[in-house]
């Protein structure tokens, strides 16, 4: 299978402090891939070098191939890389509809003269978005009952569906969601689950997620990449990773103070 | 090149503009501390000139003892108006908070037009007039002692920000109100101190300011200029209220000698301009990184 | 949500007056508007004309700042380039009055893309300043550009032309304005249906999240700026065809702040808002005007406080919606609407 997205030896600092080093891992094409690790391990930073908002000081990361660098992140949007947030981003001051329908930005056409006036191919391309995002997103993700209410109106949950439902208005190759589940109750989280799942089988979409979430990461994921304080600990099927003992290490901690020191220092004679 | 002539309109530029230093700390303590660009300060600034024409001229006081009572008057308005008007909007979107300091700046206009009428005034005169000479250069010495005076005051802040525990509480509360309240700092107070001082600052320059080139209704466009010099300066930024200050003082006073009254406001905004293009956060300030 | 008013299509779901009552009061308010020249008198009418070109202008700035969320303090500033590209044009043209009007819009729209550049590196109340300074580099070409503005003393204009009907009386400016005024709102309307308008209020929630979502910043912003100062050209251009006098203190700074508050004390990001903010913001002046002429006979000297009372009621209206009703006279207009529809029920 090939990978639709690569990150190679991918390096990233502010300042003295680095958020990621060296950090290279594949995303195979349609699967369901899962980004792991402790807090402040540089997911969340990861993630923005993929939407194009920090420039890695070195390594490159290539998207169907073609090397992104200086793209900006509304033309990624157009290429087809989709993002959700970790806190929810949505726009206050619109309904769930029209948050929907800004998803849909990049693949449609109307100016601003033809806004004004609106009757005529304004109208149709609004139309038609309408259509596309009524039957194939909101009855996806059984969110039309509130579509018209104000997205301030809305429980956490349903915020974060209505997120992941204006990702997909972008028609998107590559989903990328951060923490997805954060937050929510079970009955929540299998719904979500399902949702991802029902997108990566119906949708032909590749989901690179940032999920903290064990048993879910472990259930739905294709392939899993661990991060560490910046750098690739590991990557490979989910059986795989839960049993390498660093991940294990890096989750739980270890009492091998040895071990740990080492892996801190390396040049350092350990007593 | 007169020399002569541009030194002595440097010296009268400079004293105004250590005028506007002193306004641009009162506005620069009050930002620091609430984070509120006030753009009613020219109005306080004339409010409490005009409450020094009351004391001094319609009560015949002493100049020496109404000054203390109009900058007293003019903080305590300060006071009032933070605690009254700017409080209820804690936590409401920046543009709201300075369309409020525009309605209040509108108020006291009009109060001040109704309680002393439209015409422009003179403020009883208390400064020293024997004529002051740097070398050979004449400065008015209204000019020169209000510029004394005010600087007088300038140091005496710049001292006890640095130094006293109230200054510490005000940057304090500056950088993280949560954490100053929680150290056991009493933000509200900080708050309504700040207020407090940064209109004592900017009613004793605006008694000076008055002094010197006369008092109307109209007073408070000086607040445009003050703008001008807090954006160059750093909003939150005291040495760039300082720098700025004397820099744009002086501009607009040699704008306006060389190429006429008319181009002073287009001078200063030039200015602006400038500094919005290359340094947008101002000399000194300091610049906030948004989250992803 | 409006009860027992299901709808059968995408379109009729879209629309902007969806139920028939709403059509009727529609179609009564459109038929009053039509119909008042004829029974009102003189001063009326005046005011009528004043309101419609502070519909115009207040509804562009509420693109701008209400929607968009860019601050502005230069609105005189382009209301004054519509002015003057009117005056001169008229002057020195044989133009008809609607190509006049198309021009004022047009080069006060691209005045308003230059003053919006800086929005690239600046955000927020920086941006407010800049534009500030905007219009008083404006005030100072207007004021000293001699040669084309007629310097301090200003242009004045011939009546408008159009389809040979010189257009004198209020009366007859009244059909002119207030038909614009309509049209310009519902434009305005029909923008905010289409992705154009979305993306002006995703700017003003989350610039991040819209630029991530394909929303080109600058590109939008600037069509704002265009899009808004194009409708104070329009209304620059009316204002100067009423008076029939243009000059620099035809659009001074206090100008600016007057929309400013016309649009949050209407409500901002609310086109209705915008109509009752300018309407309320116009007429309150002429109100204190008719009780100062009322108290005359028993205080002669009521006038002189007129003009400090003005400032004074202003400023406390600006200061009072803020503080209490922060969501302004649309708010108010809702809720007298919810209480209506669902008399006698009270919940």
């Amino acid at each position: 299978m090939s990978s639709i997205l690569e990150i190679n030896n991918l390096s990233l600092s502010f300042g003295g402090v680095k958020a990621l080093q060296d950090v290279s891992f594949q995303v195979p094409e349609n699967t369901v891939t899962t980004v792991i690790g402790p807090n402040g391990a540089g997911k969340t930073s990861l993630f923005n070098c993929i939407s194009g908002f920090y420039k890695p000081q070195q390594g490159t990361i290539r998207y169907q191939g073609e090397i992104l660098a200086g793209v900006k992140p509304p033309v990624r949007a157009a290429m087809g890389l989709a993002r959700t947030f970790q806190n929810i981003a949505l726009f206050r001051g619109m309904t769930v509809l029209d948050n929907i329908k800004l998803g849909a930005h990049v693949h449609m056409k109307s100016g601003l003269l033809g806004s004004l006036a609106y009757f005529g191919a304004a109208r149709r391309e609004e139309m038609a978005v309408r259509q596309h995002v009524e039957q194939h997103i909101i009855d996806f993700l059984e969110i039309d009952h509130i579509r018209r209410k104000p997205v301030a109106s809305l429980s956490y949950g349903l915020q974060k569906r209505v997120e992941l439902a204006r990702a997909l208005a972008m028609r998107p190759k590559v989903l990328m969601l951060d923490e997805p589940v954060a937050g929510m109750n079970r009955e929540e989280k299998e719904d979500m689950a399902r949702f991802i799942l029902d997108i990566r089988e119906e949708w032909g979409v590749t989901v690179l997620m940032v999920e903290h979430d064990m048993s879910m990461v472990m259930d739905i994921s294709d392939h899993i990449a661990v991060l560490n304080f910046g750098q690739v600990i590991t990557e490979g099927l989910p059986s795989e990773v839960q049993n390498n003992p660093e991940v294990i290490e890096a989750y739980l901690g270890t009492s091998d103070m040895d071990s740990l020191r080492k892996k801190l220092n390396p040049e350092c004679e350990v007593a | 090149m007169d020399w002569l002539f541009f030194g002595e309109i440097s010296l009268a530029g400079l004293a105004m503009g250590g005028l506007y230093a002193l306004i641009s700390l009162g506005f620069v303590i009050i930002y620091k501390a609430t984070k509120v660009i006030n753009f009613a300060i020219g109005e306080i600034m004339m409010f409490a000139a005009y409450l020094f024409l009351a004391f001094a001229g319609g009560m015949e006081m002493s100049p020496w003892v109404a000054l203390p009572l109009a900058v007293l008057g003019g903080s305590v308005l300060g006071g009032v108006i933070e605690k009254v008007m700017i409080r209820p909007m804690l936590g409401e979107s920046a543009i709201s908070v300075v369309m409020v300091t525009i309605g209040v700046a509108s108020i006291l206009v009009g109060l001040v037009e109704l309680i002393w009428g439209a015409d422009p005034q003179l403020l009883p005169s208390f400064l020293p007039r024997k004529p002051v000479f740097i070398g050979e250069m004449y400065l008015a010495p209204k000019i020169a002692y209000g510029f004394l005076i005010g600087a007088g005051l300038l140091i005496v802040y710049l001292l006890y920000f640095r130094f006293s525990r109230g200054g510490v509480a005000l940057r304090a509360t500056a950088s993280d109100q949560a954490a100053a309240y929680s150290m056991g700092i009493n933000v509200r107070r900080v708050f309504n101190l700040s207020w407090v001082f940064g209109s004592l600052a900017a009613s004793l320059a605006g008694v000076l300011v008055a002094a010197t080139g006369g008092l109307s209704p109209q007073f408070g466009a000086i607040g445009l200029s003050v703008l001008v010099v807090v954006i160059v300066g750093g909003l939150d930024s005291i040495l760039g209220a300082l720098v700025a200050g004397l820099f744009i003082g002086w501009l607009e006073t040699v704008a306006g000698a060389y190429l006429g009254g008319e181009y002073r406001m287009p001078a200063t905004f030039a200015v602006l301009a400038v500094i919005l293009v290359i340094r947008p956060y101002g000399l000194f300030g300091t610049h906030e990184i948004e989250r992803v | 949500m409006r009860i027992g008013d299901a709808k059968q299509s995408y379109e009729a779901d879209e629309a902007i007056w969806t139920s028939s009552t709403q059509k009727i009061w529609l179609a009564i308010f459109l038929f009053a508007l039509a119909a008042f020249p004829f029974f009102a008198d003189s001063y009326l009418l005046y005011m009528g004309c004043l309101v419609g070109i502070a519909v115009i202008s207040t509804t562009g700035l509420n693109i701008l700042t209400g929607f968009t969320g860019l601050i502005s303090l230069g609105q005189a500033g382009f209301m004054g380039v519509g002015g003057y590209t009117v005056a001169w044009l008229s002057l020195n043209t044989a133009l008809p009055f609607p190509v006049t009007l198309l021009l004022a819009g047009l080069l006060a729209a691209a005045v308003g893309i230059l003053v919006g550049l800086p929005s690239l590196r600046v955000k927020g109340l920086y941006l407010a300043i800049a534009t500030l300074a905007a219009s008083v580099f404006l005030h100072f070409i207007f004021a000293q550009w001699e040669s084309v503005t007629g310097g301090m003393g200003g242009l004045s204009l011939e009546p408008a032309h159009l389809f040979g009907l010189t257009l004198q009386s209020d009366f007859e400016m009244y059909f002119v304005i207030v038909p614009l005024a309509v049209l310009m709102v519902l434009a305005a309307k029909n923008v905010f249906r289409t992705r154009v308008g979305r993306a002006f209020i995703a700017i003003r929630d989350r610039d991040i999240s819209a630029e991530i979502l394909g929303i080109n910043l600058l590109r939008y912003k600037l069509m704002s700026f265009a899009l808004s100062s194009f409708y104070a050209g329009v209304a620059g251009g009316l204002f100067a065809y009423f008076y029939r006098v243009v000059t620099p203190e035809s659009f001074p700074l206090s100008m600016s702040i007057f929309y400013l508050a016309a649009v949050i004390v209407g409500g901002m990001g609310n086109l209705l808002g915008g109509i009752l903010g300018a309407a309320f913001m116009t007429l309150i002046p002429e109100a204190l005007n008719l009780l100062t002429a009322a108290l005359t006979p028993f205080y002669p000297n009521a006038p002189i406080f007129m003009s400090p009372m003005l400032e004074i009621i202003f400023g406390a209206l600006i200061v009072g919606f803020l503080i209490f009703e922060p969501h302004g006279l649309a708010e108010i207009w809702h809720r007298i609407r919810r209480f209506f529809s669902l008399w006698p029920f009270r919940n």
